[in-house]
């Protein structure tokens, strides 16, 4: 069986576009021969900075011969019907067969399709592919129409079996297609031809260029951490950088420079950004004192000085780009060890939203609510407020202006250089945090008022303006921001009444004249949605949530969850999953009496009704669970009250094989009626059962 | 270093070696645009020379004006006054990045022992309503050009699509050269009779128009003259494009783009004044931008871009 081999060679394809892009090559080139009935066993893609390359192994070297057969009008029809089949069918009268049928004769087609060569379907699959390839941005060049990343050169295109290799015949817009690449830029420039698929690696590899990405992001990884190694260093490990090195080079050379001993006494953040975002550095770092003191860069060519020159480019750039970093550093830190206020005051400036008023704004409003918060979460209120109040006066510093990826981080440098606590310091880093459902949240208290205070008001503003998230947009990221909360609250175990809260925070707005109302009851539903999202991806039902959520106390989503899991979990159990059954049948058998009766049955029952055994021993269970669950609802034992209800479940039972609840006797009804009442009473004491499914 | 390339000796040798250079391959050698520009870009021989079918190639060095970059001379990479090199050819031809590589030969950087890389980097000018797709050009890391294939300028679809581009040359200078203080790099050169320094030059001139710039220009001026430009622009482009005069064809999109190039360097001036606020910025470019659309919409309606008596445009 044939492979295939395309390769589409190109000028430099931006590093960021080539794996999705490879993806694209092989499903656009896969689906459609496979549309086309030419099956294959295996298929890869690989992407350099000029080339797409696709390898399609075992590839049918023809598409089967199929036959359909189709049923036309009877014999007898008119002419006019019988002509209109064959146009449809593209057969003539004597291809037709009469077939007699329970309706008589009838005419039938036999539409044969047949095979086609391989050659023939690649070529057309490939040109569509390249007409209609989805570049996330894409253009013309020169006189051309044709649009691809960056101008296309070149199109190789080769089916080869035991019998050798066949270049498949295309022209696309001028570009004809061949058996030939060309290897490295600068190393290897030569055109040459190629047979197969390991021919063409094989070849391109003596021309310098490593075609797997994977593999030249391993070659480059191996290497940095070897030389890094060597000199008792190690390698700040960075995923996407390397991956976005690895697209940025066909043959990777790694060198490892120093970084000029004026700047090593930068934070290693502020080396490791500026490196990184210029320069596409990696950093390196020792292991002992964990400053950066080395870089890593991939070169793209061997050179015959060992990349002597190269390095020395890079060190200069370096340094150019480093002593900004370092001019900055030092003002900032001379405004820091000075007076702060000066940075405080330039947020009256800064606009948080042309809506919401200024970060200075903002940061009043925050520093307020981290004081309202701190008995809560057990921070100092006088170091809550500071800490608010300094929290963003580092996007007033250079630094910030330069890397605002930086922001938090600075602030916790100066604020530490200011001379003020750690605690205080940490906050200004913290209280932004999480900003991923995988990033750490804050324990340290004040952190903890401060990263509240900082969500509770942006959920509160943007509930004022009316800028909620829809469907997928969410441009100020409030699902993020409730989901903060929901963890922070969450894994802090913060007993907060969240609903208070947020009233507190929207009467700030309001008295800033901001906004003349919120409506926090929608907020708060909107942060028990995002609760739910957060819990069913913990395997909670949404139900068993929606059944807690109505209790009374749920803006406390501490204890919210802990009834949740407690319900959760009892579901789990033979008893709870029934008892859930009977507490149904008792609330349907209520409910229906008392629409029927025009009554509500609440006056309690009396065990001097009871008519039988099963009767009266529900009466003490109930007794006993109400006595039980009472107080462990109180305590927030909620595993405690759960089994108390669930241990209902077999007196119920009990109750409902041996009694008729509708008796002829009035008052025996009336009393069961009463005792279904008490039933569903106790149990709606631990959630609202009514809410849960099934 | 053991380069096997001829090294220049002097900023302006490099720019001989690049007008030599792409004289050879057949760009026209233009002269400087006579008015103040923010980039080569402006030059009309690339705005309004990228649009319409002609083919065009031409090169030229372009001094450029950025009223905030200012330092007062005392910066080692930084003057409100510097040069571009700029090469623009329509239709791009394939081989324009080989041709690119030969043109850093030229000026002495060898291939063989520095790390050229093509990096992403998309362009575009909102005060000229254009953009397009190419790199930035690193060399051993230092970005040395830019290199844009032009898609659309003034509003209008480029076809065909023009090669731009564009060598920052004091950078350039500085690096091949080797000097970290672009003011003390060679002007001429350093073995003749009066050598000068790029500082002996220039220091002086950034002095005098940083302060002009920043703390002396006449702002209510400056406006007044923006308001004219403006006005001027709109009332030639008004004109019919039948001359009463001489009852010949002449559409005046060149006069009209002076006046949209001058709006647009008032407008540096009156940032550089700081007093143009964040809100009014977007306005000022947007109504830089109407101008520059409106050229380019006269322009294809010359015969030097592309209009024809017996076609139309």
């Amino acid at each position: 069986m044939p492979d295939l081999l395309i390769e589409l060679f190109s000028e430099e394809i931006p590093a960021r576009m080539q794996t999705r892009a490879g993806e694209d090559l092989k499903k656009l080139i896969t689906d459609g021969l496979v549309d086309a009935g030419l099956t294959y066993s295996s298929a890869a893609a690989f992407t350099t900075p000029r080339r797409l390359t696709l390898a399609v192994g075992g590839l049918l070297a023809e598409s089967p011969t199929t036959t359909e057969e189709r049923k036309g009008p009877r014999a007898d029809a008119p002419e006019k019907a019988i002509e209109g089949f064959l146009r449809g069918a593209g057969l003539q009268r004597d291809d037709l067969e009469e077939r007699d049928t329970p309706k008589g004769p009838v005419l039938f087609a036999k539409i044969t399709r047949q095979g086609r060569p391989a050659a023939a379907i690649v070529a057309e699959v490939l040109e569509k592919t390249i007409r209609n390839f989805p570049w996330p941005k894409s253009m013309r060049w020169g006189n051309g129409t044709l649009r691809w990343v960056r101008p296309l050169h070149a199109i190789l295109c080769i089916v080869n079996d035991e019998a050798g290799a066949e270049t498949v015949p295309l022209n696309v817009d001028g570009i004809i297609s061949g058996d030939v690449t060309a290897g490295h830029r600068f190393m290897a420039p030569a055109r040459f031809p190629v047979t197969s698929f390991d021919d063409y690696t094989d070849k391109l590899r003596r021309a310098y260029v490593v075609l797997d990405p994977a593999e030249r992001a391993d070659a480059i990884w191996n290497d940095a951490t070897n030389q890094a190694f060597a000199g008792g260093l190690e390698v700040v490990e960075d995923k996407g950088l390397l991956a976005e090195v690895a697209g940025l080079v066909e043959w990777p050379v790694v060198l490892m420079g120093r970084i000029g001993a004026d700047f090593l006494d930068l934070p290693p953040e502020v080396l490791q950004t500026s490196m990184k975002e210029h320069q596409k550095f990696f950093s390196v770092r020792n292991p002992k004192t964990g400053r950066i003191e080395r870089f890593i860069t991939v070169a793209n060519r061997e050179t015959a000085d060992n990349g002597a020159t190269i390095l020395a480019g890079y060190e200069k750039v370096l340094s150019a780009r480093l002593a900004d970093a370092k001019f900055f550093w030092e003002n900032d830190l001379r405004v820091a060890k000075g007076d702060m206020s000066v940075w405080l005051d330039a947020l009256e400036n800064v606009t948080f939203h042309n809506k919401l008023g200024t970060q200075a704004g903002l940061v009043g409003r925050m520093a307020a609510l981290a004081r309202e918060l701190a008995p809560i979460v057990g921070a100092d209120p006088d170091a809550a407020e500071e800490a608010a109040r300094l929290a963003k006066a580092d996007l007033s510093s250079e630094m910030i202006y330069e890397f605002p990826e930086l922001q938090g981080l600075m602030g916790r440098y100066y604020i530490e250089a200011s001379g003020r606590s750690a605690e205080i310091a940490a906050a200004a880093e913290e209280h932004y945090a999480p900003l991923g459902p995988s990033d750490e949240v804050p324990t340290a208290p004040v952190s903890v008022a401060v990263s509240l205070a900082e969500k509770i008001d942006k959920l509160a503003g943007f509930w004022a303006i009316d800028e909620k998230p829809t469907g997928s947009k969410d441009p100020f990221a409030l699902r993020r921001a409730a989901l903060g909360i929901i963890r922070i609250v969450l894994e802090n175990d913060l007993s907060l009444a969240l609903a208070d809260t947020s009233a507190k925070g929207a009467e700030a707005l309001v008295t800033a004249g901001i906004a003349e109302a919120v409506d926090t009851v929608d907020l708060m539903s909107f942060i028990h949605d995002r609760l739910k999202v957060y819990l069913r991806d913990q395997g909670v039902r949404h139900d068993v949530i929606d059944a807690c959520i109505a209790m009374e106390g749920s803006d406390d989503l501490a204890l919210l969850v802990r009834r949740a899991r407690a319900l959760s979990e009892v579901l789990g159990t033979d008893d709870g999953e029934n008892m859930i059954q009977a507490f149904k049948r008792a609330n349907n058998i209520l409910t229906q009496a008392e629409e029927a009766d025009g009554v509500e049955y609440s006056y309690g029952a009396d065990i001097k009704f009871a008519e039988t055994d099963e009767e009266r021993a529900l009466f003490a269970a109930l007794d006993a669970a109400e006595a039980a669950i009472a107080p462990a609802v109180q305590a927030r034992d909620f595993p405690a009250a759960m089994s108390a209800m669930a241990a209902l479940r077999a007196p119920v039972d009990a109750f409902f094989t041996a009694v008729q609840v509708n008796a002829d006797n009035a008052t025996v009804r009336r009393n069961r009626l009463n005792l279904l009442s008490r039933i569903t009473r106790i149990c709606s004491s631990v959630a609202d059962l009514t809410r849960i499914e099934g | 270093m053991s380069e096997t390339v001829d090294r220049p000796k002097s900023f302006q040798e490099i720019i001989l070696r690049l007008q030599n250079y792409w004289a050879a391959r057949g760009c026209a050698v233009l002269q400087p645009y006579d008015m103040e520009v923010g980039a080569g870009t402006f030059h009309p021989a690339t705005t309004l020379r990228s649009l319409g079918t002609q083919p065009w190639a031409a090169a030229y060095v372009q001094p450029s004006r950025r009223p905030t970059d200012g330092r007062y001379g005392d910066s080692p990479n930084r003057w409100q006054h510097y040069y571009q090199y700029q090469v623009i050819i329509k239709p791009s031809p394939p081989d324009l990045q080989e041709l690119y590589l030969g043109s850093l030969e030229a000026i002495g950087i060898d291939m063989a022992l520095h790390d050229i890389r093509f990096v992403e980097d998309d362009w575009e000018s909102p005060t000229l309503g254009a953009w397009g797709l190419g790199w930035e050009v690193w060399c051993d890391g230092m970005e040395v050009s830019q290199f844009t294939y032009f898609q659309q300028v003034g509003g209008h679809d480029c076809h065909p699509v023009s090669g731009e581009l564009t060598y920052g040359l004091e950078r350039l200078a500085m690096y091949i050269l080797g000097f970290d203080d672009g003011n003390e790099m060679p002007f001429n050169d350093p073995q003749c009779q009066i050598p000068l320094t790029y500082g002996d030059v220039f220091r002086e001139a950034e002095a005098q128009y940083a302060r002009w710039n920043f703390d002396v220009a006449d702002t209510d001026v400056l406006l007044q003259h923006f308001i004219d430009a403006e006005a001027e622009c709109a009332r030639v482009l008004d004109a019919p494009a039948d001359d009463p005069k001489t009852g010949r064809r002449i559409v005046m999109a060149l006069p009209a783009y002076d006046q949209a190039i001058k709006a647009s360097h008032i407008f540096n001036l009156l940032d550089a004044r700081g007093v143009i606020s964040v809100t009014e910025r977007q306005a000022y470019i947007g109504r830089v931008r109407a101008l520059t659309k409106r050229c380019a919409d006269a322009f294809v309606q010359t015969q030097a871009g592309g209009w024809t008596p017996e076609t139309g445009a």
